[in-house]
């Protein structure tokens, strides 16, 4: 008993420790805003930017989130090399662009000329993903948690570095989709066509995704490997395929995700998925890894978030660059997320279930 | 010949060895049930036969085909099912979806769906509970979509591990009664129970099963009668 004081002296210091945390961060959000409003220096056009901006590259972090939620589901495992698998795809899809562009089909056919790409993207990434899930993980199934995880680092250095050997460090500018150019304007508000096309695109992934969870044989089947894979197998369930399928689900939804995020952006380079796949990661974490809807809701949420989060809170408190802290603010909220509700915001309490 | 055939079974877990030499047989249209204390390796012997587990030593043959090298799902498609023990339904599955898993191998729909049909004719608490998630079901409800959801995959042998576990008395009665009712109507068993008294009352014949060996095996009534299994299983004096 003789060490019961200065335990609970470093109880309360932990306790005070995260309380000022979360005040610092809540005055930090709130003082921002209040000055940023009171000054009046953006117009409602340049917000509508912001939260244009923010939904479509939340629902390109969405996309890349099913993945790592998809495979935490089945596996519990951190498929840390998906944020190489979205570049790859992305990667991919630049050389068969480029080629579209260059004979002339890009400009007469946008559209079928896109599905070409996204097509290509997806069948990339899914190859690339199924072949590190044979090589990297599945001989390490029985491993403890921190194998498979180390692995997972080396097969994404692995790609980055191969991608790189293979077409250099440089940065590949991404044709230009002539049909995507310029403005909308709906209600007299103007938004980026470039931007509306990729949140439905990516809004079209996720619901088809969704659905084939839910309804179709294979997505009951996956459901029911993330929650006992023994008794599915015990039902004539081959959880092998379900594993791989589960994979090559979220490999061509992150293929995908890489053409918008290219559309986007305009450029690929082989570096590209890593801040992409640490965000797409938060998102999955927002929402509770292993839930696909949060991972949808944490991707949208984040990418509106970091977009707004300079101009509405962080440009008022007199930082110099806010713009450059967009990345601070996602992994700050990752922190928090982690300390405060490590669930998630939509997680339910996993813990009895999954003991 | 029987249709499911142990042999000389050997399974260890790590250097634990479970399973000592164990055989048994089941021959079409029977119910025999394995007997045997906590620990005693009936749970064991049943993953052994439905491949979850890998013997080092000894054949499991289901109508003489070797079934030792198969993987799980592959045995299931052959007609040997399991209801694993403490009935691991699929919690955040619906019941209907439960049953569409036990007919994961059954590739036309039609059959699903008067599977499901003949499920809720033996099970009707299951139908009015169709859309429910499982997790939600009362223990003897899940122990009913435990055993329905295996009767979806049409087997040829069924093996049940412990289906009365921590069911009220009358739900053990109902249970029990099924069982014999599905062997009536030509299943073939392998019933694991730790209620001896209530399956030997239904078995042929039975095993009885002490780390990890057989014992004594012998009918069902003489099983009851045996000084040893009065004692040491039923309680008797
Ligand atoms: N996963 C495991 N790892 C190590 N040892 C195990 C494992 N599962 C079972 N055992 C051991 O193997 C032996 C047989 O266990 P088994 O579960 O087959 O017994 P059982 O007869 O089904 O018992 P119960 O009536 O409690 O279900 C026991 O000694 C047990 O401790
Ligand atoms: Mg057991």
């Amino acid at each position: 008993m003789y060490t019961s004081l200065t335990e609970k002296l470093i109880d309360w210091s932990i306790a005070l420790y995260l309380w000022g945390f979360r005040i610092i961060v809540v005055l930090i959000v709130v003082i921002g805003t209040v000055l940023t409003l009171i000054g009046g220096k953006y117009n409602s056009q340049q917000w509508i930017d912001f939260v244009v901006f923010g939904i479509a590259q939340g629902s390109i972090y969405a996309l890349i989130a099913l993945g790592y939620t998809m495979v935490y589901g089945i596996l519990r495992m951190i498929n840390f090399a998906h944020g190489e698998i979205f570049m790859s795809g992305a990667f991919s899809a630049y050389f068969v662009a480029s080629a579209l562009e260059q004979s002339g089909f890009l400009d007469q056919n946008p559209l079928v000329a896109l599905v070409l790409i996204m097509l290509v993207a997806m069948a990339a990434s899914t190859g690339i993903a199924l072949l590190v899930e044979r090589v990297a993980y599945r001989p390490l199934r029985q491993a403890p948690r921190l194998v498979p995880l180390i692995s997972a680092i080396g097969a994404s250095f692995f790609l980055q570095y191969t991608f790189r050997g293979l077409f250099g460090p440089g940065v590949y500018a991404y044709p230009v989709v002539e049909l995507l150019q310029g403005e909308w304007t709906f209600f007299g508000i103007n938004i980026l066509k470039a931007q509306v096309v990729v949140t439905i695109a990516a809004v079209l992934m996720m619901l088809g995704l969704y659905t084939i969870v839910m309804r179709t044989k294979i997505g009951k089947a996956m459901r029911a490997v993330s929650e006992d894979k023994a008794t599915a197998a015990l039902m004539g369930i081959n959880v092998d395929r379900v594993i791989v399928t589960t994979f090559a689900l979220g490999a061509a939804m992150a293929g995908v995700a890489g053409v918008l995020y290219a559309l986007v952006f305009r450029q690929v380079n082989f570096f590209m998925g890593f801040v992409p796949g640490i965000k797409a990661f938060t998102s999955a974490v927002l929402g509770g890894v292993g839930n696909i809807p949060g991972a949808m809701l944490g991707g949208l949420f984040l990418g509106i978030f970091e977009s707004l989060g300079p101009a509405l809170f962080l440009e008022s408190l007199g930082i110099v660059a806010p713009y450059q802290l967009k990345d601070a603010i996602a992994f700050t909220m990752l922190v928090l997320v982690l300390i405060f509700r490590p669930s998630g915001i939509l997680g339910e309490k996993l813990t009895a279930k999954k003991a | 010949m029987a249709i499911l055939e142990v042999e000389n079974v050997h399974t260890y877990y790590g250097h634990i060895h479970a399973l000592k030499g164990l055989s048994l047989t089941v021959e079409q249209g029977e119910i025999v049930t394995l007997i045997g204390a906590n620990g005693a390796g009936k749970t064991t012997t049943l993953n052994t036969i439905s491949g979850l587990l890998r013997p080092r030593e000894g054949r499991i043959r289901l109508r003489g085909e070797d079934l030792t090298t198969i993987p799980p799902h592959e045995i299931v498609a052959r007609g040997v099912v399991q209801v694993p023990e403490g009935r691991r339904v699929f919690a955040r599955l619906t019941v209907q979806e439960n049953l569409e898993m036990g007919a994961y191998v059954q590739k036309d729909s039609r059959r699903v769906r008067e599977g499901i049909e003949r499920v809720f004719t033996l099970f009707p608490r299951l139908k009015e509970r169709r859309q429910q998630l499982a997790g939600t079901l009362s223990g003897g409800e899940q122990q009913m979509l435990a055993m329905g959801r295996a009767l979806m995959a049409q087997p040829k042998v069924l093996l049940l591990d412990e289906p009365s576990m921590g069911l009220a008395p009358v739900l053990v009665d109902s249970i029990f009664a099924t069982i014999k009712r599905l062997n009536d109507d030509g299943a073939t068993i392998l019933l694991v129970e730790q209620n001896a008294r209530m399956a030997l009352q239904i078995a042929h014949r039975g095993y009885v099963l002490q780390t990890g060996e057989v014992v004594l095996s012998d009918t069902g009534e003489n099983l009851r009668q045996n000084e040893m299994v009065r004692k040491a299983y039923l309680g008797i004096q």
